[in-house]
């Protein structure tokens, strides 16, 4: 009896001071531990293995842009020298064909970008021309979208992006590289 | 003047600390939810390149990673110089691949699985006769999804 009048008049509490130290360690841990590095990157799609390689040289030449990285990280880009400055602008032209020239795509769905290089070629510049050529397609689509629906392609809805890359579509084949310079 | 001495004097204001640990609770809570734990340590220096045209990974569970790059300098007597690739937290070859791969899938719910992409995380200057022989690879296991790690770059 007396005891339990002794608690009721001081009631005992529980020092809570050190509940935030240790909180605190908790939290130091997990901001050490922590990896915020968000990983962003350039998508792939591969094509299902098989043992032939595609045959491009059936198709129309026109059709055709075929790019070539060597070993010291030149390009030749349908025969011709050029710098991965120009490739983008130069891609774009080729597929849209805005002039309707005869040696470039007869239609956007017809062209095929053909990207070959060396075993002996730096990642980073085959990185760079892949950039590029995934930019130029971008960069149309954009361009594309503001006519038909007046906004860039990630803002446009699922059934019109489905449709402006049936009309036109991004096709890269990549050839075996060459083994000059490993 | 003096009053002012006066007041302070008397009683000093004591600021309620008791919803501290909440605020720290909260934030550390925050930080539970949101970390992956690094499974491996990078025994290799990559470098990723810069590139523009980036997608940003969403669902790591689905992600498994592939490095290749120069093995660190307390790794190089080991190892040598040349480009070598790294799978999880051991150094590897290309033969080694399926069953990574197949390691990983078996983690990841049927039903998510062809939204499997591989990382590939890869210095800037290695050259590419290794990366064909990994995509090679890659293409023969059926792992068709790929995701060239790269930095942002201004335009």
């Amino acid at each position: 009896m007396l005891k339990k009048g002794n608690s009721l008049r001081q009631t005992n509490e529980i020092n809570a001071g050190s509940m935030a130290d240790i909180a605190f360690l908790l939290l130091i841990f997990f901001l050490v531990t922590t990896t915020i590095a968000e990983d962003k990157g350039i998508l792939v799609k591969l094509p299902p293995w098989s043992e032939d390689e595609p045959d491009i040289t059936k198709l129309n030449k026109r059709n055709v842009y075929s790019v070539l990285v060597n070993k010291g990280n030149e390009l030749l880009v349908r025969g011709e020298p050029m710098s991965t400055k120009e490739l983008r602008e130069n891609t774009k032209e080729f597929i849209m064909n805005p002039l309707k020239r005869e040696d470039l795509a007869e239609k956007p769905t017809k062209a095929i970008i053909s990207l070959k290089n060396d075993r002996g070629t730096n990642y980073k510049t085959y990185l760079e021309v892949y950039n590029e050529l995934k930019a130029a397609y971008r960069e149309i689509w954009d361009a594309e979208g503001q006519k038909r629906h007046g906004k860039d392609y990630e803002f446009l809805t699922r059934d019109q992006k489905k449709n402006l890359r049936k009309d036109i579509p991004l096709i890269i084949s990549e050839a075996e590289p060459t083994s000059f310079g490993e | 003047m003096s009053k002012f001495q006066k007041n302070k004097g008397k009683e000093s204001p004591k600021v309620n600390t008791a919803s501290l640990p909440d605020i720290i609770f909260m934030l550390l809570f925050f930080f539970m939810v949101t970390t992956v734990l690094r499974d491996s340590e990078l025994k290799l220096d990559v470098n990723t390149p810069e590139a523009t045209e980036l997608t940003k990974l969403e669902k790591k569970s689905l992600v498994n990673y592939i490095y290749v790059g120069k093995p660190m300098a307390k790794y190089q007597a080991t190892y040598g110089t040349k480009p070598q690739m790294q799978l999880g937290d051991k150094f590897a070859s290309v033969a080694d691949i399926p069953l990574f791969l197949e390691k990983h899938k078996i983690k990841v719910p049927e039903g998510q699985r062809p939204g499997i992409t591989t990382s590939l995380r890869i210095d800037g200057d290695v050259t590419m006769g290794i990366i064909q022989d990994i995509k090679t690879e890659l293409r023969k296991s059926g792992q068709l999804k790929l995701n060239y790690s790269a930095s942002p770059r201004a335009e």
